[in-house]
Order: structure tokens, then C-alpha cells, then sequence
């Protein structure tokens, strides 16, 4: 077969990506900047015996994808601001029944109702710690659209391997802009799927795992085995508990199986990094922004390179703190008005000088604004 | 010894349940289960879901597949389950604050597109689990934790709530008419759609004592002296209807199902490949 090569926007390839990774269930609710991933949903998945559904709110698309996901589907919703901050709730069950599912949430200008139609990247906090509670999440987020394929396919990866909530950070800009994406061929685009279970129906403890390997197989509602589930703390049998002991065991075991694994979990880039002085920190489009205003100072003849996390959470903390060391000056550029740049300052503050720069007024942050950032320091 | 019905479809070893002395809900759970022990489904093609509260209690005690959610959002999840895989049967279990007040949107919803769920709401008038606070369901002028001067907001009629909302079967027995619960239950599940069945329960702990309603046997006398049938209503006059309340099956319709409606899109795609 050949390669199909395309132009479309962010949204699209977003759905493209999650049908190629096995996506068979969408449920959602319109909002801008996100809508246009539920109208492709809805136009594409009955075509690949797929099922779509538009929610009453978004509260109710998180529950459904849940529920999908429970009974066997690859299911996925996607949000802007106010929905994710809606879908918070849900998020907190997928993580402690340990549901894998993909959210999308395309940031837009908050707080609240905030700049419906611009970028921004003010979400980054909200991604790791919106819903209450200590709990496990993994957050991708891309810079392109090819990217954007590729991270969509990632996270339904990611939220099966480790059965976890996936949130796929995009913003306004790269949800909307056109880009030429070559589609790689099914047979090069790797697809996991949750670990099944191999018991006896009767034996089977929906949260029983073996040896070192901290995820339980899952099975399906409607295969036989009869399990229950539930969002309160509860022991390898599913069954709530009041034990501060089986609190401990499985509280532990849900923040671990995410931190034993950020080798695998964890990617980024490095541009330009091999003897820069000055390192930029940048995600999603303000990272394109970056590349470029690092282009124009090496022609100057300063010494700047990218870090870009393409995993923000969890953080790459080896990775910058070794970066911290070899560089004088870490900027990290975010279109909020600072929080990443809190991270980034824990792990590296100690070996090197940590910057902000950052905005939230709904415009891009320009190559040029970043050199003269770059210029300053 | 046991009964057959608790020792083929409860979870044993999850028993005793959490429910006070007194409280109906123990009497509406086993007329549920007895209702799809005669119906004869196999145990692995029915998920029961519930949301938060006293009467969500109820799946863990089950043996089918079960699924104890969030507060009030059980028909969302479950409209997820039953559009994942249609051949499920599912049954939602829900209270009245959870099913009315922070489910409410769900609620209309899920009736509005006549998706196959069966939807039982133990009603009690009360939230029970948080301690006696009043609910869309407590009547006007009663007390709770939260009205100690008298409730003040009107209360729901969850029955043409939902059939208005959509529902196509539609029913209110209670926790004295068990074989009635039976046998609403029996048929809203084989009514292809949604399908919405009031349980009138009881809680002397919290609306009992708030209210001086008595012990648990005057509530239950109350149910059995208060409630009358539609069908022997309909022969009745207005004295003798007056202050009372109805119950049995009030309203059945055969209605397109959402998930045959969805299915029927895929179909199309099915062919023209």
C-alpha cells in the first residue's frame, strides 16, 4: 500500500491517530477549540463498526468512555477548559478503577469561559493534578500534526499498557493549523492492548497483579468473569475497603506503577543541545516558536538550545537535571504565566539559573520575543 | 439456611449489607433479583451500575458484573456499557437524590434517547448515606438536617419526570408490594428501551425520626394504607383518592431503541463494503 500524505489540522489527525490505534467508542460534547475531533469521530467511527455518542455534558462523556472502556472498547473524549475542568471527576475514577482512556483537551484562554478561540497552555497543572486526590496520570503533549497522529496513538498505548487515564495536551494552534502528514502504514504503527486476563472465571481478583509487573490484567463487563468495580479504595478483590493498610498498598501501587515505568513512559526532544548555554524549555506550538528563535541566536553566535518534554507528565526530571548541569541559564517559555516553570525550577534551580517568561492574553509567543528574552539573559 | 435467590445471585461473602434495621431497600433489592431469576437470564449478560449513596450499595452485593460509580452519573456510564455491547442487559440502581438531584440531567437524558437501560430508584425522600439531609423526592413541609424549619422546595414526581422526559415503561411500586416490584421490574427489563421504575423505600433512621413517622413497621403501614393501584384508582372516587398516592404500571410504548438506531448506521457501511 502506499503512503497516504494529507493536509489537515491538528483535530483531525488527532482523530485519524485514534482510529488507527484502535479508537471504537467516543463520547463528547462541543466546545472550542475540540469540536471539530467529535464531528470527525462521528462521521468516521460507524464506518470502522465504531460507535459514536454526543453527550448531555461533559461530565457525561467522561462516565461513558469509562463505561465503553470497561465493556472492551478503545474509547476517547476531548474537551477545551471548561469541559476538562468538568471531566475532572471522572478522570479521578479512571485513575483509581484503573480505566485506560484517552482525554483530549485542547487548551484555550481561562480562567472559565476565558478566550474561547485562542491558544494556551494554561492547563499544564490542571493536566496533573485537576481531579482530587493523590493519582496516577501520564499527559502527551505535540507540536505538530504528524505529531499529533502519533502522540493520539501513543496515549490509547500508553493508557493500555499501564491502565491509566492518558490526557493528550493539545492548544488552539495546533488543533487548528494545516500541515501536509504522511500516514504511516498500518503495518509500521505499533498498537497495545490491555493485558487480558488468563484465570479460571471464579479465580479471577480484578486487581491482583503478579511479580513485578504493577498493572492487573483487565477483563470485559459481559465475558463471563463477574467482577465488580468501584471508585472507592478498594482491595485486589474490587471490593471497597476501610484498611488504611489496603489504602496504603493500592495508593502506592497506582503513583508506582507510573513512576517505576518513566523510562518507557517519558519521551522529549533535544535541539541544539550539545553545547548550548542557555537552554530553552518549550512544549506544544510555543516549542515551533522556540526552535526558531534558537535558529536565529545560533546565527548570532549564541549558544541556545531546545529541551521540548513531548511526556509533561511525569516530568523528564534525570533528564533536566542533567541538562541543569551543563548549561548556565534554563528559560522555560509557556503561553501561562508560569507552571512548568515551577517543576523545571525544582529539579534544576539547584545547578543553574531558572527563567519564566510566559502569557496569557491569547497571542502566540513569537520567535523574536524569545530571542530577546534570549538576547537579556 | 439461605435462601435460593441470595445464595444464586448474591455475593455471599459480601454480606451483611450496610443498611440500617428497618430500611426497605434489603426488600427491593430481592424483588429485583427475583424478578431476573424468573426471566431467566444468565448471570454474565446482566451489569448492574449504580451511583453514590445507600441504595448504590446495592451491586457490590451482586454477582453479575457490577459498577459502583460517581454521584448521580450511573446512566452516563452505563449508557457507555450498554453502547459498548447492546447484548448486555443493564440495570441501573439509584436513589433519589442521586438519580434526581446531581443525576438529574442524566436522568432526561438517557429517557430522552429511549436507550435500552432499566432504571430502579430507591426512593427514600432522604440522603441517608450523609446523614438525613432533605432530596428532590422529600415532600414539601417535611424536615431534614437541611430544612430543619420545613422543606420549602416542591418535590419531584419522578415517574412523570421520566415519562416526560421519554421513558418508554414507566412504574411506581413499593417496598410493601414486593411481588409488584417484581413484576414491574419483569417487564421494564423486556421493554426494549429505557424503562423507569420508582421504589418507594423507607428510612425510619434519618426521614423516619427527622419526621415522627414512626418505627419502621408504622412507615410500612403507611405504604400499605397510602398506596393504591392506578388500575383500581381508575373505579375509585375522589374521596377515597384524596391524600393517597398511585402505583403499578403507569405508562408502556414501543418506541425506535437507541443502540438498534445506531447500529442500523453501521449497517450501512457494513454493506457497502
Amino acid at each position: 500500500m502506499d503512503k497516504k500524505v494529507k493536509l489537515m489540522q491538528g483535530n483531525e489527525a488527532c482523530v485519524e491517530g485514534a482510529i488507527a490505534a484502535g479508537m471504537r467508542f467516543f463520547a463528547g460534547y462541543p466546545i472550542t477549540p475540540s469540536t471539530e475531533i467529535a464531528e470527525i469521530s462521528a462521521q468516521k467511527l460507524p464506518r470502522v463498526g465504531g460507535k459514536f455518542i454526543q453527550m448531555e455534558d461533559e461530565i457525561a462523556s467522561m462516565a461513558a468512555i469509562i463505561g465503553a472502556s470497561l465493556t472492551g472498547l478503545k474509547s476517547m473524549t476531548a474537551t477545551s477548559g471548561p469541559g476538562f475542568s468538568l471531566k475532572q471527576e471522572n478522570i479521578g475514577y479512571a485513575s483509581i478503577a484503573e480505566v485506560p482512556c484517552v482525554i483530549v483537551n485542547v487548551q484555550r484562554g481561562g480562567p472559565s469561559t476565558g478566550l474561547p478561540t485562542s491558544p494556551a497552555q494554561g492547563d499544564v497543572m490542571q493536566a496533573r493534578w485537576g481531579t482530587h486526590g493523590d493519582h496516577p496520570i501520564i499527559a502527551l503533549t505535540p507540536s505538530s500534526v504528524r505529531e499529533t497522529f502519533d502522540l493520539t496513538i501513543r496515549s490509547f498505548n500508553l493508557s493500555e499498557k499501564y491502565r491509566v487515564p492518558v490526557i493528550l495536551l493539545l492548544d488552539e494552534v495546533i488543533a487548528h493549523m494545516r500541515e501536509k502528514i504522511e500516514i504511516p502504514n498500518e503495518d509500521d504503527i505499533e498498537i497495545i492492548n490491555r493485558e487480558k486476563p488468563e484465570n479460571d472465571i471464579g479465580e479471577y481478583r480484578p486487581y491482583e497483579t503478579k511479580g513485578e509487573r504493577l498493572v492487573p490484567p483487565m477483563a470485559s463487563y459481559g465475558e463471563g468473569y463477574r467482577f465488580h468495580v468501584t471508585g472507592l479504595i478498594h482491595d485486589e478483590t474490587g471490593f471497597p475497603s476501610n484498611s488504611p493498610i489496603v489504602a496504603e498498598k493500592l495508593i502506592k501501587r497506582l503513583i508506582d506503577k507510573i513512576e517505576v515505568n518513566k523510562e518507557d513512559i517519558i519521551s522529549f526532544e533535544e535541539y541544539n543541545l550539545d553545547d548550548a548555554e542557555i537552554a530553552i524549555v518549550a512544549f506544544g506550538s510555543t516549542a515551533r516558536s522556540a526552535k526558531s528563535a534558537i535558529d536565529m541566536a545560533r546565527d548570532m553566535g549564541i549558544k541556545a538550545g531546545l529541551f521540548r518534554p513531548i511526556t509533561i507528565w511525569p516530568i523528564a526530571d534525570e533528564e533536566i537535571d542533567e541538562l541543569s548541569k551543563k548549561v548556565k541559564t534554563i528559560i522555560v517559555v509557556e503561553m501561562n504565566l508560569g507552571q512548568y516553570v515551577y517543576e523545571v525550577e525544582r529539579i534544576a534551580g539547584k545547578n543553574c539559573n531558572v527563567i519564566g517568561f510566559g502569557r496569557a492574553n491569547g497571542e502566540l509567543i513569537t520567535p523574536d520575543e524569545i530571542l530577546d528574552k534570549i538576547k537579556e539573559v | 439456611m439461605v435462601s435460593g435467590l441470595i445464595e444464586k445471585y448474591f455475593r455471599y461473602n459480601r454480606l451483611p449489607h450496610i443498611w440500617c434495621p428497618g430500611c426497605g431497600h434489603g426488600i427491593i433489592l430481592r424483588s429485583i433479583v427475583k424478578a431476573i431469576d424468573e426471566l431467566g437470564y444468565n448471570k454474565d449478560e446482566i451489569c448492574v451500575v449504580s451511583g453514590i449513596g445507600c441504595s448504590s450499595r446495592a451491586p457490590g452485593y451482586l454477582d453479575f458484573n457490577t459498577l459502583h460509580t460517581t454521584h448521580g452519573r450511573a446512566l452516563a456510564f452505563a449508557t457507555g456499557i450498554k453502547m459498548a455491547n447492546p447484548n448486555l442487559k443493564v440495570i441501573v440502581i439509584t436513589g433519589d437524590g442521586d438519580c434526581a438531584a446531581i443525576g438529574g440531567n442524566h436522568l432526561i437524558h438517557a429517557a430522552r434517547r429511549n436507550i435500552d437501560i432499566t432504571t430502579i430508584v430507591f426512593n427514600n425522600n432522604i440522603y441517608g448515606m450523609t446523614g438525613g439531609q432533605y432530596s428532590p423526592t422529600t415532600p414539601k413541609g417535611e424536615k431534614g438536617t437541611t430544612a430543619p424549619y420545613g422543606n420549602i422546595d416542591k418535590n419531584f414526581d419522578l415517574c412523570e419526570l421520566a415519562k416526560a422526559a421519554g421513558a418508554t415503561y414507566v412504574g411506581r411500586a413499593t417496598a410493601y408490594h414486593a411481588k409488584l416490584i417484581t413484576e414491574l421490574v419483569k417487564s421494564g427489563i423486556q421493554n426494549k428501551g429505557f424503562s423507569f421504575i420508582e421504589t418507594v423505600s423507607v428510612c425510619p433512621t434519618y426521614y423516619g425520626r427527622k419526621n415522627k413517622k414512626g418505627d419502621a413497621v408504622n412507615m410500612m403501614k403507611f405504604l400499605k394504607d397510602n398506596a393504591i393501584n392506578i388500575k383500581a384508582a381508575k373505579s375509585s372516587d375522589a374521596e377515597r383518592l384524596n391524600g393517597k398516592f398511585l402505583i403499578g404500571e403507569f405508562y408502556k410504548s414501543i418506541e425506535p431503541e437507541y443502540t438498534d438506531e445506531y447500529n442500523k448506521i453501521i449497517n450501512i457501511f457494513q454493506k457497502e463494503r
